[in-house]
């Protein structure tokens, strides 16, 4: 069989997740826990390996003739518009699969560690499955049809996945936001792919050579449309409100959906897409600074939480807008290392967050962690090596892609990009210290917590982000009962995902390292027979590249040194943060945003804290949020309104239909005249 | 005879159909309603019929005649149907299915 | 005595009669007054029952091999009227004919397991069935006024006692009488605009419309419009457009869950094929007038239809205002008016009766004795209890929604596309945003169903004996749906066949 025999079985790869969830659906409950897991591993797992075959047969073929459009059959003919269901495999797809399926084996192994006992974990292991397929399906389409379907496929699994546990109303409620901000961005995909069968007569992604010689309005219009698509999925602002929410779900699953996979799919169709963006002059500029604007902003609003999980979501809100602003400016190699390395480390930080939370009995509040690296030092060490990842440490995976793409949008003359780039790493690097050092040093916080629980969810009451975890109360009433109330280190299944996670986050930044005289970029030239249309910038001089990488080293240093500064000693009893005030004025612009949880009025006097509420109350709860609620009420009260018209008398129906007729009658007899 | 004064006629009969449904409570009332309607349309497609010089009009009035009989009959066993059931022949009382 | 006179010289002219061209009818028929024969004659009870529901399924399958055979000769010779122009048979006669033909068949299949739970006669039912059923296939046929008024009452008059039928429960009955009064009030709205048309035209055959509009300029078209704009309105009637829909959701609710998974489907492809025929084809010079009646019915079914869904607890009543966003988008392939659109609406036709066969059909089988159990609450947790029952109504809920893979995208998207192609951006705006919300109802009931029981004796729990004969119509079904969504093509060629088949019928008249 030669390789592109072998490629032509592209099919195989989202099947078997397929199957798997076909499975689980029917026969789930049957099968029970454990083995219902290891089905599922065994199926994603089944087609890493597919993924990695594939990933060698293509790498076996010459450069040009990477592009291989696997077998299938035309799925809808009707006029002049042809659907084919057909695989494409080209490096982009396989550089997407191979993350998507690796991380997500680990990601399933590791659920079977942290869904054990769940009633429905049969369920929860089809849903993963389901949604594994549906983003292989997305990534391998050879059309934006079959990228929509399993678009779509994806939204509608991360709505299951985000309200799994919906006897919480937080998690149902969140997964309808999710649904409905993403249905925003799907409407605009939508419509982005009428037009390119308008203007193009097909769907197919090798149509998209004519997008040069569209009308700049209408390259730009389709453009910016998947981009809203992108926007919606990718949660960039303004609609990126459902992400933090999203953290709901089971932990697996923000892991899974919102670091690894899900969130990438909208920079995945940008990348796709690119000759739309390249024809057009102005949408790339605003992706980037779309992307810009979220990087830096988000990255605010995570400095101030307090749950563990919100912390890393706002960071992935954040990292993402790396990601576009790196697609925008016309750097797409550099968005997809980027994506590459986050899904790692950002996957890494998860499933951290997650066995910590497994560990403390659910517990998900900062402030009564603490000095957990005696207790669970798998979980402690290998967060530790995703957090220098993130803040960008050499050599560690997250500061050779953000220096790739913080370096491209210098080289090609967008300081001003650059800067709040820089800026957001600064951040970045601060929140994660930040994070760090209150969960594993510091103060055992929560001994106190165990004891005087009361007190504590008392302080936690007044932040409505915070809904306790049903299962928090039986636990620590448990502990109180039943023994002393000490974190533990979580399973092999959980810690084992964990080191594989460390080591890729480790050396992932080395499949593309900026040395290209020497070869060293090789994703960069993997990926260039996708991205072949596209101008390649490179380093003006090695100085110059020198000097950016150092500049993010020491922006990435500082940070952390800032963060220690803060936070070394962790926090007093009660949440309380001196450190904060002993820094006098600057103290009190950042006291006002720890004391988050304190009072409303007491934020709108410190600016950044204001700025930061406003963005995370105001600006989400408020306006977004807002306008979300109340299409949906508006939808409800029309729904009620029509309710009140149906009487349940016949006399009434009767008017209707003579009131219907008459209106019609007069309506055509008008027109007519 | 004009066509008009025939089609006048079918019309306010037809209109008294109409108001008769959307007014009466009596179910066996509506239905006599709905009749007046059917002998209107009927009265009309005789008078088209016999002006226009085709017979396809007497022809169709025949074939309603037949389906209201039919009609009645279904009708009126529905309503029995009901009466037996609820001790009512108000229209207003039936109305569980609503909303 | 002219009148008189008429009449005698007509009676002399005695139609030659073409008995293929209403075969279908004629075998369902027969089989229909067979089994009433039967029940009357016989004396043993099971025995009838069973040999009522062979009879009938004899009687569709043999409807069904005539309806090839029309087929057959369609696509040979041409298609052809027969019976005085009073039938046509042509390509959308037979879609139309097979359409109906798979709603009867799986709708005889389901309701078996129904009429032994329920304790419900079943030759009187059958014979009903196979009536409306007669009544719904002469409708894809009809090709004079009289014709569609006569199928239009056939098809009615019985299933207004099929919807009756539970004498039991008063809610079948209140559901029977409203669709009766309504049903019969909207017909005679219907044949007032036939008499108007025929006023204004001087002729009831369609294909004779057609040639009349064609060659004459009327000075007066107030009778004309009028009579198209009535007739639009009894026949919106029985598709339940907005805002002639306010029946639906009282008699889906109310009458026997198997008759509506029959009717839902059926009737809304015979009252379509009446509406394509009358409209997009003799009255196709008239477009401008009547593209924005139907564009208003259109957007108003497809607003009203997704929107009230949304706050019902009762899912057939769920289902019933979704059908009403159903009809909505058949009427933007009506709307669109050429041979896009009537292949789109065709098609639709198609795909939605299978979807909206197969919820019922879930429906009626995990529904309780008496036809309970229909609210919301009672589907938690049907998941664990019935993993298959809740995955096929899972398939068929997210084909209404419009999922790919479903013949229900296929079926919106070829819709959807022929409006964009005409020009129509808005009514396809309309349907997307539509298609958007009616997701939520769709999703709720699915969600519901993949929900833990509650804490009470949860009922969904106990699990329910399905049937063979219910089980090969579920499965026909889901199979059908999935067809339709992965092999569109096949039917997609079918309908435009069946289209452009109609439009050479209109023209080569008797």
């Amino acid at each position: 069989m030669d390789a592109h025999e072998l490629l032509e079985l592209a099919w195989l790869i989202p099947a078997f997740p397929a199957a798997g969830a076909v499975l689980l659906l029917l026969f789930g409950r049957r099968i029970g826990e454990p083995v219902a897991g290891w089905i599922a591993t065994a199926t994603i797992g089944a087609s890493f390996l597919a993924s990695v075959a594939a990933f060698v047969a293509l790498l076996s073929l010459p450069e040009e003739e990477r592009r291989v459009v696997s077998d299938g059959y035309t799925w809808l003919r009707a006029g002049g518009f042809a659907v084919d269901f057909r695989f494409l495999v080209d490096p982009l797809s396989v550089t997407m699969i191979l993350f998507v399926t690796g991380v997500g084996t680990l990601i399933h192994l590791y659920s079977i560690g942290y869904m054990h006992g769940d009633p429905r974990f049969g369920r929860f292991f089809a849903y993963l499955n389901l949604f594994a397929a549906s983003m292989l399906v997305l990534v391998l389409g050879s059309n934006f049809l079959l990228t929509f379907l399993g678009w779509e496929g994806v939204g509608l699994c991360s709505y299951l996945l985000i309200s799994f546990w919906f006897e919480r109303d937080s998690a149902a409620v969140a997964g309808k936001k999710a649904f409905v901000t993403n249905r925003v961005g799907d409407f605009g995909f939508m419509l982005a792919m009428f037009l390119i069968f308008w203007k193009l007569g097909s769907l197919d992604y090798a149509a998209m050579e004519g997008a040069g010689g569209l009308a700049q309005t209408t390259v730009t219009a389709i453009a910016l449309l998947l981009f809203l698509g992108a926007v919606g999925k990718s949660a960039q602002i303004p609609l990126h409100i459902w992400l933090p929410d999203a953290m709901e779900g089971p932990t697996p699953v923000s892991a899974l959906i919102h670091a690894a996979t899900m969130v990438t799919a909208g920079v995945f169709l940008v990348a796709r897409a690119h000759p739309f963006f390249e024809a057009s002059g102005s949408a790339g500029t605003v992706v980037a600074w779309v992307g810009a604007a979220t990087a830096l902003l988000a990255a605010t609003v995570a400095i101030v939480q307090n749950d563990i999980k919100r912390v890393l979501a706002y960071s992935t809100v954040s990292q993402l807008g790396y990601m576009f602003l790196a697609a925008g400016v016309g750097a797409y190699s550099a968005a997809l290392f980027h994506m590459v390395t986050h899904a790692f480390f950002k996957a890494l930080l998860f499933l951290g967050a997650g066995s910590v939370i497994h560990g403390l009995h659910d517990e998900q509040d900062m402030r009564r962690m603490g000095g957990l690296r005696r207790w669970m030092p798998i979980t402690a060490g290998t967060f530790i090596v995703g957090w220098l990842a993130i803040a960008g440490i050499v050599p560690f995976a997250g500061f050779w892609s953000k220096d790739e793409i913080l370096a491209q949008a210098w080289y090609r003359d967008d300081y001003g990009l650059w800067l709040v780039g820089a800026l957001a790493a600064l951040l970045t690097a601060f929140y994660m210290t930040r994070q760090v050092y209150l969960v594993f040093f510091g103060n055992e916080r929560w001994r106190e917590a165990a004891g005087g629980h009361d007190a504590a969810a008392g302080v936690a009451g007044d932040e409505p982000a915070e809904v306790a975890h049903p299962g928090a109360g039986a636990h620590s009433a448990a502990g109180a009962h039943g023994g002393p109330h000490e974190p533990h280190e979580s399973p092999w299944t959980m810690t084992v995902p964990l080191g594989a996670l460390a080591v890729l986050t480790v050396v992932g930044g080395f499949v593309n390292l900026p040395f290209v005289e020497q070869g060293l970029e090789f994703l960069g030239e993997w990926l260039h027979p996708v991205f072949e249309d596209v101008e390649v910038v490179h380093a003006p001089s090695f100085s110059t590249a020198f000097a950016l990488s150092t500049a993010a080293l020491v922006i990435g240093v500082g940070g952390i040194l800032l963060g220690r500064a803060f936070y070394r000693a962790g926090l007093p009893s009660g949440g309380e943060d001196p450190v904060a005030r002993r820094l006098g004025p600057v103290g009190r612009v950042l006291e006002n945003a720890y004391y988050f949880d304190r009072g409303i009025a007491r934020l709108v006097s410190g600016p950044l804290g204001a700025f930061a509420r406003f963005l995370a109350d105001g600006f989400d709860r408020g306006g977004v949020d807002r306008a979300v609620n109340g299409v949906a009420a508006g939808f409800r009260l029309g729904g009620e309104g029509l309710r009140r018209l149906q009487t349940g008398l016949v006399r009434n129906y009767a008017l209707g239909i003579v009131l219907g007729a008459v209106a019609l009658v007069g309506y055509v007899l008008a027109r007519s005249l | 005879m004009l066509l008009n004064q025939f089609l006048l006629l079918g019309a306010v009969l037809f209109g008294t159909g109409v108001y008769g449904v959307l007014t009466r409570r009596h179910t066996v009332l509506v239905l006599m309603s709905i009749e007046l309607m059917l002998a209107a349309v009927n009265i009309n497609l005789v008078a088209f019929g016999a002006f226009s010089g085709s017979v396809a009009g007497q022809v169709f009035a025949l074939f309603v005649l037949t389906i209201a009989a039919a009609e009645v009959g279904v009708g009126l066993a529905i309503v029995l149907l009901i009466f037996r059931n609820l001790h009512s022949s108000d229209l207003d009382d039936v109305d569980v299915l609503k909303g | 005595m002219t009148v008189l006179a008429q009449a005698l010289d007509a009676a002399v002219d005695t139609p030659r009669v073409d008995w293929l061209a209403i075969a279908p009818e004629t075998v369902l028929f027969g089989a229909a007054v067979a089994i009433v024969l039967g029940r009357a004659l016989a004396r043993r009870r099971p025995l009838v029952d069973e040999a009522s529901f062979l009879t009938a399924l004899v009687g569709v399958v043999a409807a069904g091999v005539f309806t090839f055979v029309q087929w057959v000769v369609v696509d040979g010779d041409g298609p052809y009227q027969a019976i005085a122009g009073m039938v046509a048979v042509d390509g959308f006669a037979v879609f139309v004919r097979t359409v109906v033909l798979i709603a009867t068949f799986l709708g005889l299949l389901l309701s078996a397991g129904y009429l032994r739970r329920e304790g419900l006669e079943a030759p009187e039912y059958h014979a009903l069935m196979l009536c409306s059923a007669t009544g719904m296939m002469l409708m894809a046929s009809a090709n004079d006024l009289i014709v569609v008024f006569l199928a239009l009452e056939i098809l009615s008059i019985a299933l207004y006692v099929l919807v009756a039928f539970d004498r039991r429960r008063v809610t079948s009955q209140e559901a029977g009488l409203k669709y009766f009064l309504l049903g019969s009030f909207s017909s005679a709205v219907l044949l007032y605009g036939i008499a108007l048309v025929y006023g204004g035209t001087g002729t009831t055959n369609l294909t004779r419309i057609a040639r009349f509009l064609a060659g004459t300029t009327l000075l007066e078209e107030g009778v004309l419009l009028t009579g198209l704009v009535l007739m639009l309105v009894g026949l919106g009637f029985k598709v339940a457009a907005a805002p002639f829909h306010m029946w639906a959701p009282d008699v889906y609710q109310g009458s026997p869950t198997p008759v509506v998974s029959f009717m839902g489907g059926a009737t809304k492809a015979a009252a379509f094929a009446a509406i394509l025929r009358v409209y997009a084809g003799a009255f196709e010079l008239y477009r401008v007038d009547w593209r924005p009646a139907v564009w208003a019915l259109a957007v108003l079914s497809l607003v009203v239809g997704s929107v009230a869904a949304l706050v019902q607890t009762d899912v057939k009543r769920m289902l019933a205002y979704s059908s009403v966003a159903h009809a909505g988008y058949v009427l933007i392939g009506v709307q669109v008016g050429n041979e896009a659109g009537t292949t789109a609406a065709l098609y639709y036709v198609m795909a939605y009766t299978l979807m909206v066969f197969g919820a019922f059909a879930v429906v009626t089988v995990v529904g309780r004795r008496g036809d309970r159990r229909h609210e919301l609450a009672d589907y938690r947790g049907l998941a664990g209890a019935q993993p298959v029952l809740a995955a096929l109504l899972t398939l068929f809920l997210l084909a209404q929604a419009g999922v790919p893979l479903t013949g229900g995208f296929v079926a919106k998207l070829s819709v959807f596309d022929a409006a964009v192609d005409a020009g129509q951006y808005w009514l396809a705006l309309v349907g997307m945003l539509a298609a958007a919300v009616s997701a939520f109802v769709y999703l709720r009931i699915v969600l519901a169903m993949y929900a833990p029981e509650d804490d009470g004796p949860a009922v969904a729990a106990r699990p329910v004996r399905v049937d063979l004969a219910a089980a090969v119509a579920l499965a026909i079904a889901a199979a059908g749906v999935l067809f339709l969504g992965l092999l569109p093509d096949v039917v997609l060629d079918f309908a435009r066949d069946a289209t452009q088949l109609l439009a050479a019928g209109g023209r080569a008249g008797a």
